[in-house]
């Protein structure tokens, strides 16, 4: 084992599956020399050639249709967006065709294909370099969505993701890039896609969360077990396809779930966890479901207050739970 | 590639006296004449099933078809070609080799549809065994996809050249822009194939664009574009063989070939109000099937009598495959949730 950021994880990640198959790429806004912005790809091009670290010009809607193009050819391409938010202009091709792609073909074509995108706030971007756009490919079958919170679930997801035969959108939270260290297999490993992990067991509340927010969530736990209520907080990694099986396990040992996301409130993720424990654990609560979300405005603003206003953090979700436990 | 464009108005007609071009043999000639005949039965059949509630929706090739069948007929001399046409290319889809029944299947939505089992709108999908992918009728969609498809046929280490089809309101689209610019920065093996029949629905060129030729755009692309009579299919043959050659050697070619839509833009449009009077029956005295059979005549190839009878027979397999696709089962209501992720 050996403590690495999430980052460094990616990278990794990213250049063992390309040594181990020749049928994986890199195409991006400024991945190769540079390394990208966030330097997920640093070293690379000098590693594996310009031909399989592709500088693309500055135009999402033909990375991800070149990528997907690709892919179709039995190419496994990993198309990078350099920011969530950029990802509207190629959205055609990733909601559009690439999520289609094996259903209008009943099969016949395949879409080998990971598309990674830095994502979420908390760290001054504004409008249009904080966004979280986790909700919308959650919306769409055909696409797998993987948000993972730590080096490890990063990196073995990240390998899983570029082995998977279907289009999976990639989600790394912007923050935790080296914010979040943690310890790391020195040896080759994978992570099942699909499979939530509980990172902290516990039996009063279930407590559901993915990326940034699940180390607030891991926060907060820790302020209530202080107060002596303990809290099992479950890391979702994997938001297609959702892991029903843990989140209902969970809430039928505590009886009582609060979900926590930067993404908006509405329509959220969260949202259909409720609905699904509403469904199918609904004799098993015994208080309401709470939702500590992202507030509905467009993004986090840009001002630190307003920053601070939208964000979900360990105090905030600490207050909720608290509410949880008067109940 | 010839350094001087061609227009359409100069090569019109001018073809069908020339000696056969290189690499054509007067049974290619006979070949690409009968699927053409046998494309065109089946196109009239499936409006005509339209219009009695048994084909919900269809776009026609009519008029578009020595473009289709000339650069197909150049693809398949060439033999490492795949294809990513657009939804007015019925006519290349069945020359590329889907079955008449197949073909009426997959308009009729039945299980029997190679492209998609009935999920799509017809010929929609992939028939991987003739080389086509259309994942969409999104316009333009399919230009950035044929262009990756393209560069991964080149990290496998293939000669494959692709072809991706179009119309020419399709060229409007900013993803058009960005498929030729990364084709022509990765000088990679794909020819643009314009089917310009002047209307996006009922859209005039003139209101989508101010350049008389969408051929000269690719100059901003620093590649070569050409203008061609989509009308001849001998020369759209010859011009797709050139593209083809330069194409591997060099990188992208727009090929324009100027045709004509003989029919509403699909069965749910009338074009009637927005034609002028007498256009269309203009463009139909230069109707591909009529003028190749004309060709083939005149030059001794087929006589009037074996004209009649490839009509016939074509007839008789459009009526066969109809009855046939008919009798067919629809996918099971237990397919619905199938395919939605591959293994
Ligand atoms: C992105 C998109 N916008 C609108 C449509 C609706 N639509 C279908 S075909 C068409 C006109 C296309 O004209 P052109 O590209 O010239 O092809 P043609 O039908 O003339 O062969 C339109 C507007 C569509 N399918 N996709
Ligand atoms: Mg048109």
């Amino acid at each position: 084992m050996t403590v690495k950021s999430v980052i460094e994880a990616v990278r990794e990640a990213i250049a063992e599956e390309m040594e181990r198959d020749a049928k994986v790429f890199v195409i991006g806004e400024d991945v190769g020399i540079r390394g990208g912005v966030f330097l997920a790809t640093q070293g690379l091009a000098e590693r594996f050639g310009s031909d399989r670290i592709i500088d693309a010009p500055l135009a999402e809607a033909s990375i991800m249709g070149i990528a997907l193009g690709a892919a179709f050819r039995g190419m496994r391409p990993i198309p990078e967006v350099q920011f969530s938010d950029f990802v509207w202009p190629s959205i055609n091709q990733l909601i559009g065709e690439a999520a289609r792609t094996c259903y209008g073909t009943n099969g016949a074509v395949q879409v080998p294909m990971v598309i990674r995108m830095p994502y979420g706030g908390g760290i001054r971007g504004g409008l249009f370099h904080s966004q979280n756009v986790e909700t919308h490919f959650f919306h769409t079958p055909g696409l797998k969505v993987v948000a993972p919170s730590t080096p490890y679930d990063a990196k073995g997801l990240l390998k899983s993701a570029i082995r998977d035969n279907n289009p999976v959108v990639f989600l790394e939270h912007k923050k935790t890039y080296r914010l979040v260290r943690g310890e790391v297999p020195d040896e080759e490993y994978t992570l099942p896609i699909g499979k939530a992990d509980v990172k902290r067991i516990g039996s009063n509340i279930t407590l559901v969360s993915y990326g940034l927010t699940l180390h607030y969530c891991l926060e907060a736990a820790e302020v209530m077990a202080a107060e002596g209520v303990d809290i099992e907080v479950v890391d979702l990694r994997t938001l297609t396809p959702l892991d029903t099986e843990t989140i209902l396990d969970s809430v039928k040992k505590t009886g009582k779930l609060a979900i926590v996301h930067e993404d908006n409130i509405t329509g959220g993720v969260g949202a259909e966890i409720a609905a699904l424990v509403a469904e199918r654990a609904f004799e098993y609560l015994d208080g309401p479901i709470a939702r500590i979300c992202g507030p509905d405005v467009p993004t986090m603003p840009f001002a630190q207050t307003l920053e601070d206003a939208y964000m979900p953090t360990g105090d905030k979700i600490a207050d909720g739970l608290r509410k949880l436990v008067a109940y | 590639m010839p350094r001087k464009r061609t227009t359409g108005t100069q090569a019109s007609g001018a073809r069908s006296q020339s000696p056969l071009p290189k690499g054509l043999k007067k049974t290619d000639l006979v070949d690409y004449y009968t699927r053409m005949v046998q494309a065109r039965s089946l196109d009239e059949r499936i409006w005509a099933l339209n219009r009695q509630g048994k084909v919900p929706i269809a776009a026609s090739s009519q008029g578009h078809e020595a473009a289709q069948l000339g650069s197909l007929l150049a693809a398949e001399k060439d033999g490492d070609c795949f294809l990513f046409p657009y939804y007015r290319d019925l006519a290349l889809k069945v020359a590329a080799g889907l079955t008449p029944v197949q073909t009426m299947m997959s308009f009729m939505g039945k299980a029997g549809d190679p492209y998609s089992s009935g999920r799509q709108f017809p010929l929609q999908g992939a028939d991987l065994p003739n080389k086509i992918i259309q994942i969409s009728n999104v316009v333009a969609a399919g230009l950035t996809q044929s262009v990756g498809y393209a560069l991964g046929a080149r990290m496998a280490g293939e000669k494959t050249v692709v072809f991706t089809y179009f119309g020419d309101g399709a060229t409007s689209q900013g993803e058009v822009h960005e498929a030729m610019n990364f084709a022509a920065i990765h000088k990679l093996p794909v020819i643009f194939i314009c089917e310009n029949n002047r209307y996006a629905i009922s859209t005039p060129q003139h209101s989508q664009m101010v350049v008389e030729e969408i051929s000269s755009r690719a100059a901003s692309y620093g590649f070569p574009g050409f203008t061609v009579d989509g009308m001849d299919m001998i020369q759209c043959y010859e011009a797709t063989r050139e593209a083809i050659t330069h194409a591997r050697s060099q990188g992208p070619v727009l090929l324009e070939m100027m045709v004509e839509r003989f029919m509403s833009h699909t069965t749910d449009d009338d074009d009637r109000r927005y034609r002028p009077e007498g256009e269309v029956e203009r463009a139909r005295e230069k109707d591909p099937v009529i003028t190749l059979a004309r060709t083939l005549i005149e030059e001794g190839i087929l006589t009037q009598k074996q004209v009649d009878a490839i009509a016939a027979k074509a007839l008789k397999e459009t009526d066969d495959a109809t009855d046939l696709a008919e009798a067919s089962s629809p996918p099971h209501e237990s397919e619905l949730h199938n395919s939605v992720y591959g293994p």
